[in-house]
């Protein structure tokens, strides 16, 4: 036995151990493979570079240049004087304390991004120092440059994904960036490219050692695709530019391709404050802007009641029904009584008229007659207002469009089950009577305006909005954007409400702003609104609103202005809407008068209102916006006091 | 020497060293922390100066050789007394490596006392026990013994090198041998299953255990009352050695959780399976595990063993030089090195049954444990199944004083053996 008892120990842990060999190189060898991998092989990511964004007439809007990123590796770090990094990194020391501790969480032996997008001027004086301190260092990477200071909300930017898109995508990996909002967004695939990346194996230092398996795995990156959109520079700044200090939006579209020539929403910012170190800082400011909201884009995503550029529907509803004629005359009488001692009331003008009178006079009693023949048409009041909600909605109103940016809003034309839900006792034509003159239950986005004034100039038919023109240099072909949406409407009604549309111009509400050689048609819009002050729903100023297009036999550009309580539609939208016009058609402006008034006013007084604490007055008629002092109106003139305006 | 007797040295010992040593010096090349091999000679390079030791191994083995069979058995105590000796100086003179103090510095090189203290312990234990009137049934010649034993251990410990101390409990199988009971062995690892049980388990049900299982013993004991070679069994001894057990439980407990430091308890408790933390203390298991995983069946090309090519295993080429053995030569590499270990031990113990001296046998005896305990614990560590105890793998592992240590262990032993037919007292 005691010879016996070594003996025995040692092959009992030999065979032990022998049988330990097995199960760790065989049995859960594949496993234990996996993490040798992912101890050792290191992936570099290869970054493509960013498309570049053109406009229609192949000006640079967005291209890229390079930044930095301070990094760092938890586990290589050490000790080190946190005080003193944070005063090189001009950081706090809790939120620098923050940052290690989250890419601690993330990895202790990969790298995390403690400052992203550095600009070359703060890179500089960092290089040299953050070598004392080991597992800090400095990458490159490829940031937007852009070419513009404005159109922000359009261009959208790029955003280092967080986790929420890494685990939906599975391409994107912790400090990405991607499209987050705008153009950005919509074609994030095409302009990213597909990175590719290198493999390294590297030592348990992170040092690379040499390449992977002779670089057999390693995957080239495709470029992102440059694109031209459908946007004209030009256009676009000079309409950024009369929006100064006002809050509302502009789409100009072209009628004859659907192609989006200008997108405006005010407030707007420069897109390269949402690039460097202040970053942050410009985003928050933007996101927590609740009184502008500068953050929402109006023009998409805005719904409002239309007014009276809506009666230039219901006239042609009118027609194609057979419930009047051009021809007919209705009697005004300040107003349209409907019944009881209920009335609708109007402004003075000759009476009757007839319908291009009617249009251009936007004698709200000529429209509720014809409104209200269309409902009574059907043998219900229900019926009548499907086939009413039918034709409205041929012109892209009351749902989505689909065009290719990321946000939008449905807006609301109401059909007969609307109000049959909505009142338990029987409903007639003048309950909801508002809806002749694009008031009451009627909501639409301004891109649905432009759209609709797309579909009149074109006489019956609309291509969807888009704003894609080419990729790398390749005409789209995509037939969403090249079949034509025909509206219920046919085409010989259109003639006499575009005659009418050309009379506003002439003799009408927007008499003031015509263009000397230019035959614009349009429709003006004074919208009345509510809004909540200290609780209670208040009317506001009316909202200034204005549709057109021009040339009237030749369109080549269809526009929709929205101007948050700029009061009555020629005080502002009409204004701004002629200027774009003859700035696209001419490429010069001749009524700088318009351009004079625009420049020297600012509705800021009118937002002002509804956040002090006095009583006050709403529809003045003498417009208190004029900007008296000489130097600020110098420095509203300047396109840069965007900048200064929304981020102070 | 007796006439015309020429000396037998055992080649399968030989040849096994050679093989060990040669393994070693292969896996120390592939664990080196270099970018680019250069010369196996490269003195620069710690496979370089691994090199270098096995050459002055090589004279070391002719000079063990060509001495006097019978100095080793006269000179032991002396060799015991210079030993002990150079342990105790550490303290004066040392030079502190990795928070220990158990260096010397020479030159370039530094000298680790404890690695000869093993050879010097085992020819006095072996010395001492195999004089005529000695015997492990004298509780003075038992203290004596334990005391030679204990002495290298308690100069050790403090340097700080636990492990190295540990390796001095090996000689319970020379003395188990020359008739020491096996209830020595049973009593450490009752101890040890009670001071494990405790850190697993709630203290309650460990002394209701305790309690269950004595019981159930002096029931069984009480049946055997006929067999009259058995003393009587009393009850009070039972209480007291349940009384024993439970305060041992209680105390060990109470040192493991209040006095251990905390890297200490760490080890343990990442073995146990009571903490995961394979980025902290557990982190060398782990990387090793994983080193050894990749290396599969048959092992990868040096160029392909990512882990140890990376460094990712902590002194890979000292303690855990197995783990580079893993991952470059696979289960062939490390099967192989298990069995030329276990063949070694088995020879060596082969060796010792066929002395006809004493002093040879119970030093062959003390070789074949030490090699034992320094194979279990180090590859024991390596793979996952004990805690991290830093002692080297015996050969294998980067080093010039293991190497020389082991070396001047072993071949004292093949020098005594190939004396045996002529050799006594």
């Amino acid at each position: 036995m005691k010879k016996l008892l070594l003996f025995s120990i040692v092959t009992l842990v030999g065979l032990t151990f022998i049988g330990r060999m097995i199960y760790l190189q065989v049995v859960i060898s594949e496993e234990l493979k996996l993490e040798a991998e992912n101890n050792s092989v290191k992936t570099v990511y290869d970054y493509p570079e960013r498309g570049f964004i053109y406009d229609r007439n192949g000006e640079l809007m967005v291209a890229n240049q390079v930044a930095y990123d301070v990094m760092v590796i938890p586990k290589e770090t050490g000790d080190f004087d946190l005080n003193k990094l944070a005063g090189l990194l001009k950081m706090d020391e809790s939120r620098l304390e923050k940052k290690l501790k989250t890419a601690r969480i993330w990895s202790t032996k990969q790298a995390s991004v403690i400052i992203p997008q550095l600009t070359q001027e703060e890179y500089a004086p960092l290089q040299e120092q953050l070598r004392k301190f080991p597992g800090f260092y400095i990458q490159r990477r490829s940031l937007r440059k852009y070419q513009v200071d404005h159109s922000a909300s359009v261009l959208g930017y790029i955003r280092e994904v967080n986790q929420g898109k890494i685990n939906e995508d599975d391409y994107y990996v912790q400090g990405d960036l991607a499209g987050k909002s705008g153009i950005e967004l919509q074609y994030e695939k095409e302009l990213r490219g597909e990175k590719g990346y290198k493999k390294y194996t590297r030592d348990h230092y992170g040092r690379a050692i040499e390449s992977y398996k002779n670089g057999s795995s390693d995957l080239a990156p495709i470029a992102g695709t440059d694109l031209t959109v459908t946007l004209d520079k030009e256009l676009q700044e000079y309409a950024e530019k009369l929006m100064i200090n006002k809050r509302g939006g502009i789409v100009a579209i072209e009628p004859k391709t659907g192609e989006i020539l200008s997108l405006i929403t005010a407030p707007n910012y420069d897109p390269s404050l949402l690039m460097g170190r202040d970053r942050s800082k410009n985003i928050n400011a933007i996101l927590r802007d609740t009184v502008r909201l500068p953050d929402v884009n109006r023009v998409l995503q805005g719904q409002y009641a239309p007014g009276s550029p809506f009666k230039v529907i219901n006239a042609l509803i009118g027609l194609q029904e057979g419930v009047t004629t051009p021809q007919e005359r209705f009697r005004c009488n300040h107003g349209y009584d409907y019944g009881g001692r209920k009335k609708m009331a109007c402004h003075s003008h000759a009476s009757p008229l007839a319908m291009s009178k009617g249009i251009a006079e936007s004698c709200n009693a000529y429209f509720a007659q014809v409104y209200r023949r269309i409902i009574e048409k059907g043998e219900t009041s229900s019926q009548g207002m499907d086939t009413w909600h039918d034709h409205v909605t041929s012109f892209g109103l009351g749902n989505y469009l689909g065009y290719d940016l990321p946000v939008g809003q449905p807006g609301r034309i109401p059909d007969g089950e609307y109000y049959t839900s909505r009142y338990k006792y029987k409903w007639y034509a003048p309950t909801t009577i508002s809806n002749a003159i694009g008031q009451g239950e009627v909501a639409v986005t301004p891109i649905q305006l432009a759209n609709m004034t797309a579909a009149i100039a074109n006489r019956g038919y609309f291509y969807t909005p888009h704003i894609i023109k080419k990729m790398n240099g390749e005409p789209i072909d995509n037939p969403k954007y090249t079949t034509k949406n025909f509206t219920t409407i046919d085409a010989k009604h259109f003639e006499p409400v575009i005659e009418g549309m050309n009379e506003v111009y002439n003799s009408g509400t927007a008499k003031y702003v015509k263009i000397p050689e230019i035959e614009i048609c349009g429709k003006t819009g004074t919208v009345e609104n509510f809004a909540k002050v200290n609780g209670v729903r208040k009317q506001q100023t009316d909202h200034s609103v204005f549709i057109a297009f021009a040339p009237k036999d030749d369109p080549k550009i269809a526009i929709a202005v929205f101007i948050e309580n700029g009061y009555w539609g020629s005080r502002y939208a009409a204004k701004i809407a002629s200027l774009l016009i003859e700035k696209h058609i001419k490429g010069e402006i001749t009524r700088t008068d318009l351009e004079d008034y625009l420049m020297s006013h600012s509705l800021e007084y009118e937002y002002a209102k509804k956040l002090g604490k006095e009583p006050y007055n709403i529809n003045v008629a003498v417009d208190q916006g004029l900007i008296t002092d000489e130097k600020e109106r110098k420095l509203h003139q300047l396109v840069d006091s965007l900048n200064l305006k929304i981020l102070k | 020497m007796g006439i015309g007797d020429r000396p037998k040295y055992d080649i399968a010992a030989i040849l096994i060293y050679t093989a060990l040593v040669f393994i070693g010096l292969f896996s120390i090349y592939s664990a080196a922390p270099v970018l680019e091999y250069t010369s196996i000679t490269d003195i620069n390079q710690v496979y370089g100066k691994q090199f270098l030791f096995i050459g002055v191994c090589a004279l070391l083995i002719i000079i063990i050789l060509a001495i006097e069979v019978k100095f080793y058995e006269q000179f032991a105590g002396l060799i015991y007394v210079v030993s002990m000796l150079s342990l105790a100086g550490l303290y004066i003179f040392g030079k502190e490596v990795n928070g220990a103090v158990s260096w010397y510095p020479i030159g370039s090189f530094t000298f680790q006392p404890s690695e000869f203290a093993k050879f010097a312990t085992a020819l006095a234990v072996a010395k001492f026990l195999s004089q005529l009137n000695v015997s492990l049934k004298n509780v003075r010649d038992f203290m004596i013994v334990a005391g030679i034993i204990a002495l290298p251990a308690l100069l050790i410990v403090p340097q700080p090198d636990p492990g190295s101390a540990l390796i001095y409990t090996a000689f319970f199988f020379a003395l188990h041998r020359e008739g020491l009971s096996l209830w020595y062995l049973s009593l450490g690892i009752i101890a040890l299953a009670l001071f494990l049980a405790a850190l697993v388990i709630n203290i309650w049900w460990i002394i209701l255990i305790i309690v269950v299982v004595v019981a159930i013993i002096y029931l069984l004991s009480r049946k055997r009352k006929h067999n009259k070679r058995l003393p009587k069994p009393r009850i009070y001894l039972y209480v007291i050695a349940t009384f024993i057990c439970i305060a041992y439980t209680l105390s060990t407990s109470y040192i493991f959780n209040n006095i251990l430091e905390d890297r200490h308890r760490n080890r343990i408790d990442i073995v146990l399976g009571r903490v995961q933390d394979d980025a902290g203390i557990g982190y060398n298991i782990n990387q090793s595990m994983i080193a050894i995983g990749n290396g599969g069946w048959a092992g990868k090309p040096l160029e392909e063993a990512t882990q140890t090519r990376g460094g990712y295993v902590p002194e890979q080429h000292t303690d855990f030089v197995f783990s580079a053995i893993g991952e470059v030569s696979g289960l062939l590499g490390t099967s192989i090195t298990i069995l030329l270990f276990m063949f070694l031990i088995y020879r060596i113990i082969i060796m010792a049954e066929r002395q006809r001296n004493q002093f040879a046998r119970i030093y062959g005896y003390g070789v074949a444990g030490i090699f034992f305990l320094h194979f279990f614990v180090n590859v024991g560590m390596v793979i996952g199944l004990l805690p991290t105890v830093g002692i080297p793998l015996p050969f294998m592992s980067y080093g010039g004083s293991g190497l020389m240590g082991f070396t001047i262990l072993l071949f004292i032993f093949i020098k005594l053996d190939a004396h045996r037919m002529s050799y006594d007292h």
